[in-house]
Order: structure tokens, then C-alpha cells, then sequence
């Protein structure tokens, strides 16, 4: 029943493939067009994301992906199609829900996103101040908690200035998971990273995922990175999903252009040119 | 040749009134619905100290000074006329119904205006505003409306202050310098000042050039590009722009309050 129902919007692959319930997907992209002035970013998307999984999203640099990431967070309102947040529509929304949707997702930003002009513990405290009217001495226990999770309990003093870029990135991390989201949403993690703290994030993201029982979604051109902890993939190119699968499904697929993007190829279906006239055309015009 | 200039014209006004319509816009969001008291009074309190009383310095010694100059400047010429005794409504007047107000606004555009600016562009580019938003928390109402009370709480009281501080200032140079008699600085202020013609219409220039000041300062910050070269820019324009609004502001004012 529920694979005709996914068969008609053209997606049955997730839902045959993991043989899920629909009520295992958290959230659920349909026919999903979103165009900025002139230039469409993309075209009759569809993705899912099954509720306990890590989903990764990767394509090449430029195609949208954090924005798809500000449209699950409705930041952005897409022209046209449903973003199923659990049973409501993020783009259909009022204020006043959408603001309420957003208690239960958190989104880790590239930068971190710190509020510089605070202390660590005050960042990740920020939520639960903001949301709760828990005692002072109870925010206290749950904000070590959480920084304890990602291993800066001896950082909560520090300014957000004082920390390194991996550093800025696990304190954002603890502050997302502050409020016990269902949802997060990672906007590549793994930029700009050196080995090591790049290793500490690929672990965190899988083992928050695992203890606190969340979703996540991570945006990532990192392929190595992202086959190592992703249940599943989606690769958006070209204003659509262009392959998706379980990592081992993927590195099976068929298309040229998966391929490409998976093994790092420099020339292939991307071609390694920009669109040009034919070069001898060109240097013999230059000659004369 | 005609029909691209035409073109410019319009695509510039068009790109203005949309301007105004996003400041519009954005107010209206900061401003509507209850506010929260207990978690927003200390927000105020944090940027009335910030906005306000980090701003009284400047305003304490151009006061000063800009009433020891009137002052300087008044005498050379009241003496002439042998009409040194209205020295003391010279000074007065001319602080409290335009100098204080225009010249506070001013210095306030420079000082907390351009500050505020560059605050909320550069949280804008660090993403700040973008994951408040995600937090579920209001940038509108958490960031923007503080400082916007703040801005017109403390812009008034600051112009009072300059006022008061130049009439000092002008105490100082002509009764204690030049040796204009001091009761008679007083009297003729006290005879010639009007509470509600002069000191009042003061305060009420001050608060639309606090409201202008702070909305222009507010709305280029939120609305910069996020690059340092957008904020750099929405940081002059603040200046700029503010700066010009008050005297715009102060001279439609002033016809409308002492004109007729």
C-alpha cells in the first residue's frame, strides 16, 4: 500500500529498498521547486529522510545544498511543493508553528554561528533560557551535559573567539542538541576541518545520532566522510536527485555522473571545461 | 538614450521604495505582539548602557563646548548693542530648540548609529541572525527591538543633557570669563524660555530624530550584504543617511513649530 502511494510521486526506491514505514519518514520532500530571480535551483525534487538515520546529501559546491537545508528550516519558501515536516508543511505554515517546528529541529551551521558576545556555556545554554523556565542550577547540570557530549566541559569559560574552528564547530554542535531535537541538520560539517577534528566530528555526528535517538541530516561535498556514517545517500545535481541509495548501492550506480562526483574524476560528465569554442578554432582566430 | 535614463530613474525609485518597504517591515515585526517582559527588560537595561550611557561622554563635552562657543560668539555681538543680558537667552534658546536635539542626533548617528550598524551586519554574516532564527528565537524581537527602545529612551535624555550642559558651558565663558552678570544670565533665561514652545518642541524633535536615527541604523545593519564590503558600506550609509534625515527632519520641524 504505502509503496504505490510513494510509487506515484516516482520515489518507491527508499521505501522498497529499506522497506519502511511511512510513518518512519521524518521528513518528506515532494515535487520541490525553488528558483532564485531567474536561475531554478531545483526542479520537482524528491527526497526522504527516514526517522533514526543519518541521511547524507552531497553534490558538487554551488547547487543549493545549504539552501535546501534553509528551506527545511523555512528560511526560504520554495515556489512550489511540500516539505512534510512529520504531518506539517513547512512552507504552509503559520509563525507562530513554523517557530514551533523549529523547537524540535536544530541546524549546525558552517561558521558554528556562536554568539560571540557570550561565553561557551552561555551559547549552549542560549536555547534553554530562550525555550524553558528551568532553574538556574538545572540549565547548569544540562549544559555541562551536553558539553561533556562533545568533549568541551573544561571549554565553558572560553569566549568563542578563544576556540578553534573544530572546537567553534563541536561547542555549536552542543548547543544544537541543547534542547533535545528530533531533527539536525549539518551543514558541512566537515569544511575546512584538519584530520583529526574532522575524525572527532564524523564520530559525534554518528554517535549523537545513535544515543539521542535523532535524525540527521548532513549537507557534505566530503565523499569518504559522508559513505563512512551515512545509511543513506542522495546526490543532487543538475536541479535534481541524480542517484540515491545506501552507500554500497551507490558505488554501484549506474550513472556516469555518480560516479564521477564519488571517485573525485576531473573530467567525465562534468566535463573539465567550461562551455568555450572549439581551442584550435580559437587560437587560429588569434593568429589570424 | 532618454528611455535608459528614464529606466535608471525608475529602477532606482523602485529600489528605494522596496528600501523602505523592508524597514517598514521589519519594525512592524520587532515591534508587534506582547512583549515579553521578564526576558526583554534585561535586554533593554543591557542597551541602554551600551546605546545610552556609553554615548555620554561625547555628548557631555561637545555640550560644553558648543555652549562656551555660542557663548563666546553671542557676546561679541550682543555687546555691540550694549544687549549682553540676553546672552543667557541666546544660548538657551538656541540650544533647546535646535543645537541640542540636531547636534545630539548627529553625534548619536556617529557614535551608537554606525556601532549598531556594523553589530547587526556582522552578525548577519557570521550567521548569528540566521541561527537564532533556527533556534526558534525572533531575531526581530531579540535583537532589533532592544535596541530600537533603547535608541529612543536614551536619544531624548541625551539631548537634555547636552542642552543642559551647554547652557553651563555658556555660563562659564560668559558670566565667569567675559563677566556678564550671572543673575541676570539666569533671569533673562527664565523670563524668555518658554516651557512649552521651546523645551518641550526640543524634546519633541529629539524623539523623531531618535526614532529616525535608530530605524535607519537598525535597517542597514539587518539589511547589509553579509561581506565586509556590504557592511563597511551600510555602515557609512547609516552616517550618511541618518545625518541627513535629521537636518531634512529639523528643518520641516521647525517650520511647522515656529514657522507660523
Amino acid at each position: 500500500m504505502y509503496i504505490a502511494f510513494y510509487s506515484f510521486r516516482g520515489t518507491t526506491a527508499l521505501a522498497a529498498a529499506e522497506s519502511i514505514n511511512v510513518s518512519d519518514i521524518l521528513i518528506d520532500i515532494q515535487q520541490l521547486t525553488f528558483s532564485r530571480g531567474d536561475r531554478v535551483i531545483y526542479r520537482d525534487l524528491n527526497m526522504q529522510f527516514a526517522r533514526g538515520k543519518v541521511t547524507a546529501i552531497m553534490g558538487p559546491s554551488g547547487i543549493g545544498k545549504t539552501t535546501l537545508l534553509r528551506l527545511i528550516g523555512g528560511q526560504l519558501k520554495p515556489d512550489s511543493g511540500h516539505i512534510m515536516f512529520g504531518n506539517e508543511d513547512i512552507p504552509l505554515l503559520s509563525r507562530n508553528a513554523l517557530y514551533a517546528a523549529r523547537q524540535r529541529m536544530s541546524m549546525l551551521f558552517q561558521s558554528g554561528a556562536l554568539f560571540t558576545d557570550m561565553t561557551v556555556f552561555d551559547n549552549v545554554a542560549f536555547p534553554i533560557r530562550e525555550h524553558t523556565r528551568l532553574p538556574e542550577s538545572l540549565i547548569r547540570l544540562i549544559v555541562l551535559m551536553k558539553l561533556e557530549a562533545v568533549g568541551l566541559r573544561g571549554a565553558r569559560d572560553l569566549m568563542p573567539a578563544e576556540l578553534s574552528g573544530g572546537m567553534a564547530r563541536r561547542a555549536a554542535l552542543a548547543r544544537a542538541i541543547a534542547l533535545d531535537p528530533e531533527l539536525i541538520l549539518y551543514d558541512e560539517p566537515f569544511a575546512g576541518q584538519d584530520p583529526i577534528s574532522m575524525g572527532v566530528i564524523v564520530r559525534l555526528i554518528r554517535s549523537l545520532n545513535n544515543a539521542l535517538n535523532l535524525t540527521s541530516v548532513v549537507v557534505s561535498h566530503d565523499v569518504t566522510e559522508v559513505m563512512s556514517i551515512a545509511d543513506y545517500v542522495y546526490v543532487v545535481a543538475e536541479q535534481t536527485v541524480i542517484g540515491h541509495g545506501t552507500p554500497e548501492q551507490l558505488r554501484a550506480h549506474p550513472s556516469p555522473l555518480v560516479q564521477q562526483f564519488l571517485k573525485g574524476e576531473a573530467d567525465g560528465a562534468v566535463p573539465f571545461h567550461f562551455k568555450a569554442a572549439p581551442y584550435e578554432q580559437e587560437l587560429m582566430e588569434l593568429v589570424g | 538614450m532618454i528611455a535608459d535614463k528614464l529606466q535608471q530613474i525608475g529602477a532606482a525609485t523602485i529600489g528605494n521604495v522596496r528600501g523602505y518597504g523592508r524597514a517598514g517591515i521589519m519594525l512592524f515585526g520587532a515591534l508587534l505582539g506582547k512583549p515579553d517582559i521578564r526576558k526583554g527588560f534585561p535586554l533593554l537595561v543591557k542597551q541602554l548602557y551600551v546605546i545610552g550611557v556609553l554615548s555620554l561622554l561625547i555628548i557631555l563635552v561637545s555640550g560644553l563646548f558648543i555652549g562656551m562657543v555660542l557663548a563666546l560668539q553671542g557676546y561679541t555681538v550682543l555687546v555691540k548693542f550694549g544687549a549682553e543680558q540676553m546672552l543667557g537667552p541666546l544660548v538657551a534658546l538656541s540650544l533647546l530648540r535646535e543645537l541640542g536635539p540636531v547636534v545630539t542626533a548627529l553625534l548619536f548617528a556617529g557614535r551608537a548609529g554606525s556601532a549598531i550598524t556594523a553589530e547587526i551586519g556582522l552578525m548577519k554574516a557570521t550567521e548569528q541572525l540566521s541561527g537564532m532564527e533556527m533556534m526558534a528565537v525572533d531575531p526581530l524581537r531579540r535583537i532589533i527591538a532592544p535596541r530600537f527602545w533603547a535608541g529612543v529612551i536614551s536619544m531624548p535624555l541625551l539631548a537634555v543633557i547636552f542642552t543642559a550642559v551647554g547652557i553651563l558651558g555658556g555660563h562659564l565663558v560668559g558670566v565667569d570669563w567675559l563677566g556678564v552678570d550671572g543673575g541676570g544670565y539666569w533671569s533673562a533665561m527664565q523670563a524668555n524660555v518658554d516651557l512649552y514652545q521651546d523645551v518641550m518642541n526640543g524634546v519633541i524633535k529629539s524623539m523623531v530624530f531618535a526614532l529616525i536615527v535608530i530605524w535607519i541604523a537598525l535597517h542597514k545593519g539587518y539589511d547589509a550584504v553579509p561581506t565586509s564590503e556590504g557592511i563597511s558600506q551600510a555602515t557609512t550609509q547609516t552616517v550618511v543617511t541618518a545625518s541627513l534625515a535629521v537636518l531634512a527632519f529639523d528643518f520641516i520641524l521647525t517650520a511647522l513649530m515656529f514657522g507660523g
